[in-house]
């Protein structure tokens, strides 16, 4: 299959802005699941590799030849059943993973035909295959009732795999959420066109339908909640609490209206129910260079903007964004300017524009050069990072702002485990998530299984 | 570019390209299409005598890959279901329209010397410039003591033949089945009765599939199906045997020899035709992908031709034959050893994973540490079985060395290991 542009924003057609219809074009899904027919197609370019360099290259260790071996013989449910029992968030992954930098970048294809395997979709057809197939069995049984609890603190991804791992060996598992939905990045994060309709909550539902997982909401590390306090009541913890706090421009005026967080200009409109009345900015400019970055930059393109600018302080090889999504903001129509940093805001009470300065390296130092521009704006996303939010986690060591763990997971308070961008070796990535999650649960479950009652 | 006009049991054809009898040769429209996108010749389908078979409904099935291509399929047709005067009257027209292009007339009767000799002298006088004599399907006609069921006794095939020689004075093509356990034997037979050529193979008896849903063989008929005739690129290696069986065996060698089997490309034409063909037939690929297919056949061989120095068919015509010889023959001095090109690999461990599993552990795999891997064989424990060549997705990555000398040769039948060694008087 080769690689097709992802669909192209509506462009208005009269010069007024977009309708309600136009918009909701400009989200449906990204990459639509792949028919039947291009699975079969797809599926049988697999060359299904012994030691696969595909399987090394992601994080949950995947049998990827395994699970499309089965798609190409007509086993779509089987297919799904081998990529869950790596990764129960396998539907997820499918869908934003940045394949191009993990399986797919080491797919033997790649070698001789600069044309791999497109293993996300095909995943993300198995996966959906099984959830959407009513009569398929649960592919997981639950072992007998423990008796031994577990904390779970944060219902992201890292959480929901490390629950559903403990659930599955009989222990009982109590999530504690902040907010008010399940799923964490899944549900909030993530542009709304890799996740269309409501696949986070179904996929949480698909993991807390294994039994033995209980979820409350509201429930904030720090407030009413307490390590101590969970310490003494479980059996274990598990901290999946993500970065809470985004790091600011540190410029006068960023208290502006129309100055805000990419993450929660993401949030918004994941949450939204009306994409059409969301966002009136004309001219959006984001600032940063990483993932969060380009779902924002090109969210707001789609939703109708008429200028979004990307600006990056460094150049296009810095970017922590991969040159997929960097291409993807390009065929988008964002306009992507490098070697720049905002120094001034400007407006009264609401924003109006960005003075940049023009940046360049200096022996290895990024320094400026004196040389300024202005961008008029009415909308400013920043999305120049996130932090661990340190409240309520004293007893933890921290290391460059973020917890510190052990090689299976756990932190130095006995007992005490985490995973995902929480954590040190944090990589920004759903599916690193989903192995911190489960390499803590087979340490929590270790442990319990060793410890007398 | 090469000739490719050549000579059939003493019939000229524009080029060795025939449609084999089949339903693309059933009627005049299909054969006025396939003379003109390029066929040399057509075996009209099977003509019986009236009144005409009725055929049922779903008539083929197929083997399929896991990419949907076919590798194989079956019928469970039986012969032409129009009246005979309807097809002779088309032929005739055919023969009036193109008459550089060839018409044979392949043949169905009972056991009976007056059914063959009447009716084949009825298709001869339609004009047709040789008879083909149809003893081989293994579906149905057979059933009803015709096909196969004359093709399977050597003795009938024999009669049937000499009947239809006695009959008529233009080439015939006795028709053989591979349903049998010694091609030989009916090809013998064959000659015996006069048979100017020998066209092999007819279709393989078969069931491709199961409907695990209908749980019925396919084509499945109202919830029944019944064994069928196998076609299609799968039977290609089953007709080169035969047809090298022939060709290599001091009787049969001088019979002509009209291939049948899976024939896709102008390479396996190529093979055919190396392995003794005269000439061959072709039906599946056309019925999969349409009568276009010979433009590339034809263009195909005769590139090839060029490339190899060849002018005429002729030249090419038993090329492979004297190379075909029984196993006792073989060199066991020879002795290669796999060799892997690293600068082709592309490191999927196929080759690695079915020698280690189901070979002789003659390959290592090592992981350089920068997510590439190396591939090598360990020539000591490598036999030389050509698996992990067949295995590989890339072309000519696996290639193997000589390693012996090149100057012994030891036969089994001489070999030191061989315990009825025929040793030399004393």
């Amino acid at each position: 299959m080769t690689h097709s542009v992802p669909f192209l924003p509506v462009i208005s057609a009269d010069g007024h802005p977009l309708t309600a219809a136009q918009i909701e074009q400009n989200f449906s899904d990204l990459h639509p699941c792949l028919t039947d027919l291009q699975a079969m197609a797809e599926s049988n370019r697999c060359l299904y590799c012994y030691d696969a360099p595909c399987v090394t290259a992601c994080p949950t260790s995947i049998d990827i030849p395994g699970f499309i071996r089965r798609i190409s013989t007509g086993n779509p449910d089987g297919a799904a059943r081998t990529i869950l029992s790596s990764n129960i968030l396998g539907g997820t992954c499918a869908r934003v993973c940045p394949t191009e930098v993990l399986c797919q970048q080491a797919c033997v294809r790649n070698r001789a035909e600069d044309a791999p395997v497109e293993i996300g979709r095909l995943q993300r057809y198995a996966v959906d295959h099984l959830l959407d197939n009513t009569a398929a069995a649960y592919p997981f049984a639950r072992a007998a009732e423990t008796g031994r609890r577990v904390a779970v603190v944060g219902a992201g991804p890292a959480g929901l795999a490390c629950a559903h791992a403990l659930a599955v060996n009989g222990h009982s598992v109590t999530i504690f959420e902040a907010r008010p939905k399940p799923g964490g990045l899944n549900e909030y994060g993530l542009a709304a066109y890799k996740m269309t309709g409501d696949f986070a909550r179904r996929e949480v539902d698909f993991v807390l339908a294994v039994g033995g997982i209980q979820i409350e909401y509201g429930r904030a590390l720090g407030t009413d909640l307490t390590l101590d306090v969970l310490r003494q009541d479980y059996d274990a913890v598990f901290l999946g609490i993500g970065l809470g706090d985004t790091n600011a421009l540190g410029l006068v005026g960023e208290d502006k209206a129309g100055v805000v967080d990419a993450i929660d200009f993401i949030a918004g409109l994941r949450q939204s129910e009306d994409l059409a009345g969301y966002c009136s900015a004309a001219s959006v400019v984001v600032i940063g260079g990483g993932n969060t970055a380009i779902d924002a930059a090109v969210q707001a393109k789609r939703l109708g903007a008429e200028e979004v600018t990307l600006v990056y302080r460094r150049g296009p090889q810095q970017m922590g964004a991969t040159a997929y999504e960097q291409d993807l903001a390009a065929t988008n129509g964002v306009v992507v300017r490098h070697w720049a940093k905002p120094v001034e805001i400007k407006g009264n009470g609401h924003v109006e524009g960005l003075v940049f300065e023009r940046t360049r390296l200096d022996g290895g130092r990024l320094t400026e050069t004196g040389r300024r521009f202005e961008i008029s704006a009415d909308l400013v996303l920043k999305a120049i990072g996130q932090s661990l939010a340190p409240a309520a986690l004293s007893g933890l060591t921290l290391k460059g702002g973020k917890i510190v763990v052990d090689e299976t997971g756990q932190t130095t308070l006995p007992g005490v485990y985490a995973g995902g961008d929480c954590i040190a070796s944090g990589q920004d990535l759903t599916v690193q998530a989903v192995e911190d999650g489960k390499r803590a649960a087979k340490a929590i479950h270790a442990a319990l299984s060793a410890s007398q009652r | 570019m090469a000739d490719l006009s050549c000579t059939i049991a003493g019939i000229p054809s524009l080029n060795p390209f025939w449609l084999a009898s089949a339903p693309p040769t059933d009627k005049k429209v299909n054969v006025t299409r396939a003379f003109r996108a390029g066929w040399g010749g057509v075996v009209w389908k099977t003509l019986g005598i009236d009144p005409p078979v009725v055929n049922v409904s779903s008539r083929y099935g197929v083997h399929h890959d896991t990419n949907r291509q076919a590798l194989g399929i079956n019928n469970i047709e039986l012969i032409s279901d129009r009246p005979l005067a309807v097809n002779l009257q088309e032929i005739r027209e055919c023969r009036a329209e193109f008459p550089d292009h060839v018409i044979i007339g392949s043949m169905m009767a009972p056991i009976e010397e007056r059914a063959w000799k009447e009716l084949a002298v009825r298709i001869a006088e339609a004009g047709v410039h040789g008879l083909e004599l149809n003893l081989g399907c293994p579906h149905g006609m057979c059933e009803r003591g015709m096909g196969s069921a004359i093709g399977q006794v050597p003795e009938m095939v024999e009669q049937v033949t000499r009947w239809v020689k006695q009959a008529v004075g233009i080439p015939v093509f006795t028709k053989l089945t591979p349903n049998i356990t010694n091609i030989l034997w009916s090809a013998e037979a064959a000659k015996r009765g006069g048979a100017d050529a020998v066209s092999l193979i007819n279709t393989v008896n078969s069931i491709v599939s199961v409907d695990l849903d209908a749980m019925a063989p396919t084509p499945v008929v109202d919830g029944k199906g019944t064994h069928g005739g196998y076609c299609g690129s799968a039977v290609k290696p089953i007709a080169l045997n035969m047809v090298a069986e022939i060709a290599r065996n001091p009787f049969t060698a001088d019979l002509e020899i009209s291939g049948i089997g899976g024939i896709t490309t102008w390479r396996d034409a190529a093979e055919f035709i190396a392995l003794g063909a005269n000439g061959v037939q072709v039906c599946t690929a056309a019925m999969l992908y349409g009568f276009r297919v010979v433009e590339d056949m034809a263009d195909g061989l005769s590139q090839w031709m060029d490339e190899k120095g060849l002018t005429s068919l002729s030249q090419l015509h038993r090329m492979a034959v004297p190379n075909v010889v029984n196993w006792n023959d073989l060199n066991m001095a020879y002795d290669v050893k796999a060799r892997i090109n690293p600068d082709l690999c592309i490191e999927c461990g196929r080759c690695y994973i079915a020698c280690e599993d189901t070979s002789h552990q003659a390959i290592t795999m090592t992981d350089l540490g920068n997510g590439r891997k190396r591939l090598e064989v360990i020539d000591d424990e490598c036999v030389g079985c050509n698996l992990c060549s067949i295995t590989c997705p890339v072309p000519d990555c696996i290639t193997f060395d000589r390693v012996d000398a090149g100057t012994e040769s030891v036969t089994w039948p001489d070999h030191p290991l061989n315990p009825q060694r025929l040793v030399a008087a004393e």
